[in-house]
């Protein structure tokens, strides 16, 4: 027998990225998954009263490796202890629905959940991505800008991140080739190329959107949370996509108020509903502030419709006059459940033919993203819902 | 010497050391594969470690498990020392990022894995080269890849990588047993022609009654087919599936290949891991160490074979199971000595000798003792309410449970039993129930999978709370449906 048949090498392995690229390809797949479950994860509570915070998780499902497994709530598993376990010790105990700590998540047996790291701005870019303003308008003064990146040059020097490879390389082959060797290799910092950009700034009408909510007593929970979920995207999108929209916010219950943004999303209040005095201060403010002849005008109102009775038929003409001077009107009602019938001023609406007027009755948190789709498809809007 | 970069000299330094610990554990009566390290970066370590071997095909859920064992090393989680592919000869990655002393401590632990793959009954029908095998597949996934699209070919191996366990390892015993049921068979056959000669001589009474017999026969027959439950639904489905193309029913070769080369590995995970590192221990105490290295060795060892509250280390119980063999058989009690003939002084070859017979299963069964589960303080444990809390102390029953959940590596127990159900070639899968239930959602998005491969409705009967039901999906949706009496 030889004494030793071992040997120990050491090689090159830089080039080696299989890991990698099946690695990019699992995020490729998560985001897939993330735009299959949109309608889930645009009313998921931990995403709409996260505040301010960028980076959200979003618990992904489609991503498990299904097998066929033992239930693993009812299974019977082993372990070791230090000495002196006895029957009845506790020893882990699983974090409150779900919100554990990642890597805490590892400790318990067959628990596998993956959470996807995203962005806001991804997680908005993906929910807006074929949407718009609809009927956007040409007007005399234009303010709001869109941004575009385009690169147009190429230049010796630029952040490492914007490396033209192509030409690099080309220009390391030309450099080498001069010498009277054209080879790839031996990169010298005159070799480099750099794509440069410029930001593009086009100019389009000016928008305001007029954000109307009841914050009245009979808004429970419920209706609030769906109320603010749709206005949290709708904001989002609207500063990610246009960059000078202007948005206004009136909190109404019998009286309406203009508020700040942040009065509109943390503010409860209480008191009966009188729908109309949100109409006429939108009204007034569009009046005293933007002249329909320079802006395209949004209002959106949402409300769970328990209008004062007598208060319906106002409603119905303030929203015909408001139509003449704004481009869309949308009303969203929130109806818990589907088995309660439209409101009264749901019905009152019904009245209205215009395909500038849009109504969604929303029952379901995941029926929020639909909802988002209706009120801004950019091609023309379907009629009202009955 | 004096021109070596410093990976040199390391280089250099560790082939003297394993030189030098080859020929300790020769000495100690280890027979090890030769064995080639390549030493290798973190990246490419952990890459070997979610894909089980090197240049195995592409999968996005290998993608998962490497970026989450890379992220579990940067976070300082978990470490990977080594991956040693078990062929003749063997070869051992380990970690350019390891200092000397580590490294070398990984070099005695995979020399004991080698000598565990050349002995232990359980790898006798490994494939020697494995790694070549294995890209080759991967060549040829890549192939169909370009021929029939990446998405294709990523769905149909999703599919078929979620029944990826349900192979029968026993396949070399079962080989046998078919050629000879197929002779049978032959015999059979001409005896059907015996019927021709009623279609001549008979009355209409007679066909009929024929008639019927025959249908009686034939219905038999479909629910004979497989004759047997068949366990392995890889091999099963890649002949009998009625659909599939060529390539599919390779992709379905293929992955059962390469799992049959891990089935030794789980089945001895336990005896192997607790062999290398008693002889790693053993070994690196007969080297020549200063005290900082021994303590460095010691808290290394340590770390690999901390215990766990959630489930039991492999390397502990190995370890500490091999260890209390040895003792026992150096030191047999009295009664040892006069009821069962034990010899003192047979330990180090008892433990040869169970590295060369036993399984994990059949050797807890044997060895694991009353005295070494409660040193051990080994506990069974389940969910009640939000908390895991233990149920059982018993040492027969923890063993029992032990072995138990090792069963099927611990994957329920899942066979073909009709592949034209409902005479329509529907398959119809059958839960062994042991008294674990399923998971159900787990199982029937899993049934989806099986419905791409077969392409026909798949029904799977199992049990819940009590009750015999099947599941069924037939593509669109799903069903379940209580199993009544009468039926089989």
């Amino acid at each position: 027998m030889p004494i030793s048949t071992s040997t120990v090498s050491q090689h090159d392995w830089s080039l080696h990225r299989k890991g990698a690229v099946d690695q990019e390809r699992h995020k490729q797949k998560i985001r897939e998954a993330i735009k299959k479950n949109l309608a889930d994860i645009v009313s998921e509570e931990s995403i709409i009263l996260s505040d301010g915070k960028k980076i959200i998780k979003v618990p992904i499902r489609s991503l498990e490796e299904y097998r066929f497994r033992y239930d693993p709530g009812r299974q019977q598993h082993s372990g070791e202890g230090d000495g002196d376990s006895k029957i009845g010790d506790v020893i882990a105990a699983e974090p409150r629905q779900g919100r554990g700590k990642r890597g805490q998540a590892g400790e318990e047996p067959g628990v596998d959940y993956y959470e996807a790291d995203v962005t806001l701005d991804e997680l908005a870019a993906m929910i807006f991505e074929d949407l718009g303003l609809p009927f956007l308008e040409e007007k005399k003064m234009a303010e709001m800008e869109s941004e575009a990146v385009r690169f147009t040059d190429v230049r010796k020097v630029g952040p490492l991140a914007n490396l033209d490879k192509r030409r690099t390389i080309m220009e390391n082959i030309k450099r080498n080739a001069a010498k009277g060797d054209a080879h790839f290799g031996d990169i010298k910092k005159q070799d480099l190329r750099f794509k440069v950009w410029e930001p593009t700034i086009k100019y389009q009408s000016n928008a305001v959107v007029i954000a109307c909510m009841d914050v009245s007593g009979s808004m429970g929970e419920f209706e609030k949370y769906i109320a603010r979920s749709f206005y949290f995207w709708m904001v989002r999108f609207l500063r990610t996509k246009y960059n000078n929209v202007k948005i206004v916010f009136i909190s109404h219950h019998t009286e309406a108020k203009e508020v700040t943004e942040e009065e509109f999303f943390t503010h409860g209040e209480s008191g009966g509903t009188q729908v109309s005095s949100a109409y006429e201060l939108a009204l007034r403010i569009i009046a005293e502030r933007y002249n329909p002849d320079d802006w395209n005008i949004y209002p959106f109102h949402f409300s769970d419709g328990d209008n004062l009775p007598w208060d319906n038929e106002r409603c119905v003409g303030l929203v015909q006059k408001l139509m003449e001077v704004c481009n869309i009107f949308g009303y969203g009602e929130i109806r818990e459940g589907h088995y309660r019938s439209p409101s009264t001023l749901m019905s009152a609406f019904n009245k209205i033919q215009d395909k500038k007027f849009i109504a969604v009755t929303i029952s379901d948190k995941s029926e929020v993203y639909p909802a988002l789709r209706r009120f801004f498809a950019t091609r023309d809007p379907v009629p009202a819902q009955p | 010497m004096t021109d070596l970069t410093p990976d040199q000299t390391y280089l250099a330094e560790l082939e003297k050391a394993v030189e030098l610990i080859w020929e300790i554990a020769r000495r100690a009566g280890l027979d090890p594969y030769p064995t080639n390290f390549e030493l290798v970066p973190a990246t490419i370590m952990y890459e070997f470690g979610s894909y089980g071997l090197p240049g195995r095909f592409s999968h996005w859920s290998r993608g998962k498990a490497y970026y989450r064992m890379k992220t579990e090393y940067d976070y300082g989680l978990s470490k990977i020392y080594e991956l040693v592919v078990n062929t003749n000869p063997s070869y051992a990655f380990l970690m350019e990022q390891n200092d000397l002393l580590q490294n070398k401590v990984v070099v005695a632990h995979v020399l004991g894995h080698t000598d565990f793959f050349k002995h232990n009954t359980y790898f006798k029908h490994t494939g020697a080269n494995m790694i070549d095998k294995v890209s080759v597949n991967a060549d040829r996934i890549r192939q169909y890849e370009y021929d029939h699209g990446t998405a294709q070919v990523e769905r149909f191996l999703d599919a078929v990588l979620a029944i990826e366990e349900h192979i029968d390892p026993n396949v070399h015993i079962k080989r046998a047993a078919e050629r000879d049921a197929g002779e049978k068979d032959k015999r059979k056959g001409p005896r059907e022609s015996a019927y021709d000669d009623l279609w001549n001589l008979a009355d209409r009474d007679a066909r009929r009654a024929a008639e019927e017999q025959r249908e009686r026969e034939r219905a038999r027959k479909r629910r004979r087919f497989p004759a047997e439950p068949e366990k392995d639904l890889l091999l099963f489905m890649a002949q009998h599936a009625p659909n599939l193309e060529e390539w599919q029913r390779d992709i379905l070769l293929i992955v059962r290949e390469e799992m049959l080369y891990f089935v030794p590995q789980m089945q001895t995970k336990i005896l192997n891991e607790g062999w290398a590192s008693l002889w790693h221990s053993r070994i690196m105490r007969e080297m020549d160490l200063t005290d900082g290295e021994f303590t460095a060795f010691a808290q290394m060892h340590a770390g690999v074979l901390a215990p766990n509250r959630m489930r039991i280390n492999p390397y502990h119980l190995g370890y500490k199971l091999l260890e209390d063999i040895e003792r026992r058989w150096d030191n047999p009690t009295e009664e040892e000595r006069v009821k069962l003939g034990r010899q003192p002084g047979m330990g180090r070859q008892k433990i040869l000798e169970v590295r060369e017979t036993e399984s994990d299963v059949s050797a807890l069964r044997n060895y694991l003792t009353k005295d070494l589960i409660e040193d051990l303080d080994l506990y069974l444990y389940r969910k009640e309410g939000d908390e895991w809390v233990i149920v059982e102390k018993n040492w027969e029953k923890v063993r029992d449970g032990i072995v138990a959940s090792m069963t099927n590596f611990n994957y329920p127990y899942i066979t073909i039993v009709d592949a034209d159900f409902n005479g329509n070639t529907e398959l119809c899968l059958r839960h062994q129930f042991e008294g674990q239930e399923l998971d159900i959602p787990y199982a029937q998005r899993t049934l989806e999978y099986i419905h791409h491969i077969w392409s026909r409705p798949v029904h799977l009967e199992t049990m819940m709370e009590g009750t015999r039901v099947r599941f069924s999906y037939d593509g669109q949706k799903h069903g379940h449906a209580k199993i009544g009496d009468d039926e089989r």
